[in-house]
């Protein structure tokens, strides 16, 4: 353990309207923990800046799984284990399962949470891309207000993110409406688990016939953040997956992402892996 | 049941040892201990690859004086880590030759606030020109030690390669190469020390080789061998990694405790011990092949060249075993093998399984199937066209003299693995299929014990000794650090004297107890020393026989009552044996020639691999494993030898890559190093051939190592198979095998 | 070096034993096993959840005990290797350790037994894949993870395996 311990602070609010005040009352001093599976990694090597935390495990207002005709709601401390137990969600969302399954080991399953992932902001985290897949909805809740906004839009930048200080995730809302489409969801990242991704793929599409009516492309480990690529799509919506519209796809993706090179993988594997993840998605819709 | 009914404990998988200690959590290791009175230690280390010491800066908000700082000028004795060269400094003085080098020391009770204090102090470096290639190094682009950045080099010459090379029919070339591999126990390296110019000092920590870091603290302190004492606590692991960098955290602690009079502890974190202790060397060998028409190899040149990072320590050992093994298990009237180890200014490389081996052999078996094609042959035709055979001699001109079959060895991993069926099936399904599959072998060989006359000059000794309860515990500083030494010594020597397994103790490697049987490394520990533990312990038992207080088929009871009744008149009742080389043995240290080992395990290994043409990932999916170790002593930790070793070395061909800046790791962290998982290896299904070996402790050979040889390249073969890609360097990592498929995919469209 | 707000005290159930310590809150729960409660068969790793040599169970689940503030174990059961036999009589999956050779260094071992007895009390008969999955988190550098298979595997066999 690098960090200086005594330097650091955690509170433990019995519920949330005690844990919103406090983040009202000293606004930017407080930042939330949930199952603690990335700030305790960042904390371990010291490269934990922030020193004041709140935990949020124990409140029972972020947990649970509502299920309603239009809606899945899943409170921001649903943890991936809850994630791929839920009967609902395996039918309708199994992108989002499968990145939970996909998400470090058992032990990590069981404490990270999806609000933390959304939170921490990781340009390579697993569910991102299924939430994006899947049009996802944020109620953010401060001590005086609650919003609804669509989870696209919510990372600015790297690691940016438009949460307010004073705000806190409650939940997570999922249309019902994609229960028909086709879905196809590829992490890579070498090992076959415990692996952050080099590139992650979820995609779903909407068929008539042969020919995409809708379609959701959404990528992680390519770019500052986790990307929807709207321009992608909009250049396959109406058109049937041929190989000159699969090339035509892989061009526009190679445009609206920008890999980097690190010590986990290179720029050039991405792009070249992340356009033949769109090829086998696109193929697929085609069988 | 009797003694003499349950006679037979070699071959039988009688329970670890250890066992029960380990899966209740009750086994203790180094940094489970607690002392009295126990600071925690931490190192400072070079910022710089390579430069002058400026300033030493201890900044500010830290209460200094409640701290132990040590630097060089405190060093007793020699600041010098005593190995093969005293090149390597304990702390560094005035220069820094790698990136981590440790440079200042600190100790505090509080670890919170120690590790606070290590931020604090500020090493100034004025840098110097520095190396980081085996290219750079072998030109002399910067001459960082010695005349010519030259630690150690050999020649190896039989018969006449330039003659045969000139009228050959073939001539195939290939340059190969292979990264760095951190050994990855799962235990950090950690020591504890007490230490008074009075008592002297004693060490226990997480180790291989006791008497090497005994040796290590009398020169660091200056002491007689009596005043330094070094005990082994439970160790998680080591695989060569813990053979010779315990030596210089050992010191380290040592040093803090003789300046603060307290008992310090230094333990690792997983970044600090991947960044600054050692890994497997990387390695660059070049082949030049002269074959006739028929598929007969007629000449072998090899130039084989290792990166020992900044300094000597145990790389020309490692070279030598590289070197010897670099013309593998096949018969070549003209070979020669230059080699050399190299410096540069990374941390230097050390022991890992294998010690050298699997470098040159991933080599020679990429080469082999490379010279095959060339030839006509397929790789398999080639191959038993070239074994060698008994009576023929090997590179180093060892004759032959054991019953080897490789072409035996070679059918049954053949056979087993399915290997004709699915070559023939993989050619005919692969094309146009997005998954690739792929099969691969490679043939090769292991050297158990030291090399040459290295287990003469180490001279190694095991004492037996009986208790009046009739128990019997042997002493020797071999160390159990997972391979099982505590299982197969109480084996052999329950065996030796017909009594129960559980009647044998092993005492705990302390260099004030046990003499010195060698190190825990070279594959030797079973056969070299397990023979000596099996010979003091025949000693025992001829001592009672010829006291007339027992007779041949005894019984425990008897044996009980000889032992009661032999200390009662005579004292400690204890037997000793010392190495005796085989008969007929001969190496000429000069010359590189003569019989390089004594004995040999053999091997053919077979992979089947599917290579994912969206990802780049390949997938290991089945793996078989034939070899001839001798007489296997216990079956399941012979297994559990070979798969461990299969599944390390599918992390080093896959995986296992070390990412580099200048000399420094930058992946220094599990998360980004990866190793493989449940999930990632595949059914490894192990095949033993067993034969008599006369020399091994009942019939048995060295097993440890062997299956860090011929993994990488039977993985890299299936690969090639699966997409006709050459790949001439390990790790294959999904992003080298994009690269290397871009040529062929840019035909395959064209055309 | 500006100190937060020192140490807090905490209650919880360790092995079936109420315990209360003072501890900082962000702490790892890791160390507090080790160091202030002196279990030290839970071991460190890597300290950033890859190895899962210090898998305990909270609640009845698994988790890597290095991520996890002790503030947040208030009021929880956990159980650690020192909790799985009783008394004397080891658990099924720790003889079948012993006997298929799924120990080698040892130094997994506690952590991977205590994610397999976790398996095999939701699962009591896993198929080779789900169990190669749930251990994936448990990294072994030793054995090529073939023996603790077939130790689980083994473990399931046996007879009364349950705590």
């Amino acid at each position: 353990m690098r960090a200086y311990l005594p330097a650091y602070e955690l509170k433990a609010p019995g519920n949330l309207p005690a844990a919103l005040a406090l983040l009202e009352r000293e606004p930017d001093a407080w930042r939330p923990m949930a199952g603690g599976t990335d700030l305790m990694v960042l904390l371990e090597a010291d490269k934990l800046p922030h020193k004041k935390f709140i935990s949020l495990w124990r409140l029972s207002e972020l947990r649970g799984i509502e299920v309603t005709l239009e809606y899945v709601t899943l409170g921001a401390l649903t943890t991936y284990t809850q994630v791929q137990a839920h009967p609902i969600l395996q039918q309708e969302f199994p992108l989002l399962c499968q990145a939970a399954r996909e998400t470090g080991g058992i032990a990590t399953q069981n404490r990270g949470t999806l609000g933390g992932n959304i939170v921490n902001a990781s340009p390579a985290a697993d569910s991102p891309p299924a939430l994006l897949a899947y049009d996802a909805q944020l109620e953010l809740v401060s001590a005086r207000s609650s919003r609804w906004v669509p989870y696209q839009g919510f990372h600015t930048g790297y690691k940016q993110i438009i949460l307010r200080p004073e705000e806190l995730v409650r939940r997570i809302r999922l249309p019902r409406a994609k229960r028909a489409w086709r879905q196809y969801y590829r992490k890579v990242g070498t090992r076959k688990a415990q692996a952050i991704s080099k590139v992650c793929f979820a995609g779903a599409a909407e068929l008539q016939g042969e020919t995409i009516r809708d379609i959701r492309i959404a990528l992680g480990s390519v770019a500052p953040t986790v990307l929807r690529c709207v321009r992608t799509e909009t250049l396959l919506r109406a058109e049937k997956p041929s190989p000159a519209a699969i090339a035509a796809a892989k061009n526009a993706l190679a445009q609206e992402i920008a890999p980097i090179d690190d010590m986990r993988s290179t720029a050039k594997y991405r792009l070249r892996v992340a356009q033949n993840l769109l090829e086998e998605f696109l193929r697929q819709l085609r069988a | 049941m009797g003694a003499q009914t349950e006679k037979r404990l070699v071959g039988r998988p009688v329970p670890r040892k250890e066992g029960r200690d380990k899966v209740t959590g009750q086994a203790r290791y180094v940094d489970d201990l607690v002392f009295p009175g126990m600071l925690h230690g931490a190192t400072v280390r070079s910022p710089a690859a390579r430069g002058r010491i400026h300033a030493i800066q201890f900044g500010e908000g830290i209460p200094w004086d409640e701290f132990t700082i040590v630097t060089a000028k405190d060093i007793p004795g020699e600041n010098g880590v005593a190995l093969l060269v005293p090149d390597q400094p304990c702390l560094a003085d005035s220069v820094v030759n790698h990136p981590e080098e440790p440079i200042v020391l600190l100790a505090h009770p509080d670890n919170y606030l120690l590790e606070e204090a290590r931020r604090a102090v500020r090493i100034e470096v004025e840098p110097l020109p520095a190396v980081f290639t085996i290219e750079d190094s072998e030109s002399k682009k910067e001459v960082i030690w010695g005349e010519d950045n030259v630690f150690k080099s050999y020649l190896v010459e039989k018969g006449n390669v330039d003659e045969v090379c000139a009228h050959a029919d073939f001539i195939v070339e290939g340059e190969y190469r292979t990264g760095a591999q951190e050994q990855l126990y799962i235990e950090n390296n950690g020591m504890i020390a007490v230490a008074d110019p009075l008592k002297g000092v004693t060490v226990w920590g997480s180790l291989q080789c006791p008497y090497y870091v005994h040796k290590a603290l009398m020169t660091l302190f200056g002491l007689p061998a009596e005043k330094i004492r070094v005990i082994q606590a439970e160790t998680g692991g080591g695989f060569g990694g813990k053979e010779e960098y315990p030596s210089i955290i050992a010191g380290h602690a040592a040093l803090l405790a003789w300046k603060s009079g307290k008992p310090v502890k230094i333990v690792y974190d997983r970044a600090e011990d991947m960044a600054a202790t050692t890994k497997r060397h990387p390695s660059r060998t070049r082949h030049r092949t002269a074959v006739s028409k028929d598929g007969r190899l007629l000449g072998m040149e090899i130039d084989f060249v290792i990166d020992g990072g900044a300094y000597t320590t145990l790389s020309p050992v490692v070279l030598s075993r590289g070197t010897i093994h670099a013309a593998g298990p096949y018969f070549c009237p003209n070979v020669r093998i230059r080699s050399r180890a190299v410096a540069t200014n990374a941390p230097p490389h050390g022991a890992f399984r294998g010690f050298g081996a699997p470098q040159s052999i991933f080599a020679l078996e990429r080469h082999m199937d490379r010279v095959a094609r060339a030839v006509g042959l397929s790789p398999e035709e080639f191959r038993r066209r070239n074994f060698i055979q008994p009576g023929q001699a090997t590179a180093t001109g060892q004759v032959i003299r054991e019953d080897v079959n490789m072409n035996h060895l070679l059918d049954r991993g053949l056979e087993l693995s399915g290997y004709h069926e699915k070559t023939e099936r993989f050619a005919r399904e692969n094309p146009g299929q997005q998954r690739k599959k792929g099969i691969g072998f490679a043939s090769f060989m292991h050297g158990a014990g030291f090399t040459g006359s290295g287990e003469e000059h180490l001279a190694s000794v095991v004492e037996v000794e009986a208790t009046p309860q009739g128990r019997v515990r042997v002493l020797a500083a071999s160390t159990e650090i997972g391979q099982g030494t505590n299982t197969v010594f109480s084996q052999i020597a329950a065996e030796a004297l017909g009594l129960e397994y559980d009647r044998i103790e092993i005492s705990k490697p302390d260099t004030a107890k046990v003499p010195n049987s060698g190190p825990t490394v070279a594959s030797r520990t079973c056969m070299v020393v397990g023979k000596l533990v099996e010979s003091a312990t025949l000693g025992l038992k001829q001592t009672l026989i010829g006291s007339g207080l027992l007779q041949e088929g005894f019984s425990s009871a008897e044996f009980e009552r000889a032992c009661k009744r032999y200390i009662e008149t005579q004292g400690p009742l204890r037997a000793r044996s010392q190495y005796q080389p085989p008969p007929g043995i001969h190496w000429d240290d000069v010359r590189y020639q003569g019989d390089a080992y004594g004995t040999y395990a053999w091997a053919v290994y077979v992979a089947e691999v599917t290579v994912d043409m969206v990802t780049f990932e390949t997938e290991v999916n089945d793996f078989v494993a034939v070899q001839e170790v001798g007489k296997v002593i216990h079956p399941v930790l012979a297994a559990g030898q070979i798969e461990g070793g299969v599944a390390q070395a599918i992390g080093y061909a896959l995986y296992e890559n070390v990412v580099w800046n200048e000399g420094r790791m930058l992946n220094s962290q599990m998360t980004n190093y990866l190793m493989p998982t449940a999930v990632d290896v595949p059914r490894i299904r192990v095949f033993f051939e067993e034969l008599h070996y006369p020399y091994g402790p009942a019939g048995a050979k060295g097993i440890g190592e062997l299956p860090m040889d011929g993994t990488a390249p039977a993985i890299v073969n299936a690969i090639e198979n699966a997409t006709g890609v050459s790949l001439h360097q390990i790790p294959v990592t999904p992003e080298s095998l994009m690269e290397a498929l871009a040529p062929l995919e840019q035909a395959g469209a064209r055309g | 070096m500006a100190d937060g707000a020192g140490k807090v005290e905490i209650a919880c159930t360790v092995n079936g034993e109420r315990r209360r310590f003072r501890a900082y809150p962000m702490a790892r729960l890791l160390d507090v096993l080790r160091e202030d409660l002196r279990l030290t068969g839970t071991k460190e790793g890597c300290g950033e959840g890859e190895c899962g040599a210090c898998t305990v169970w909270i609640d009845g689940e698994i988790v890597n005990s290095c991520l996890v503030p002790v503030l947040q174990v208030e009021g929880s059961q956990i159980t650690t290797i020192e909790g799985i036999a009783s008394g004397d009589q080891l658990h099924a999956v720790q003889e079948a350790f012993i006997s298929c050779g799924g120990a080698q260094c040892g130094i997994c071992t506690p952590g991977m037994v205590m994610a397999a007895v976790n398996l095999l009390e939701r699962t009591p008969h896993p198929s080779e894949a789900e169990i190669r999955a749930w251990l994936a988190g448990n990294l072994c550098r030793c054995t090529g993870y073939m023996k603790i298979l077939e130790a689980v595997v083994r473990a399931c066999q046996a007879k009364g395996v349950r705590r």
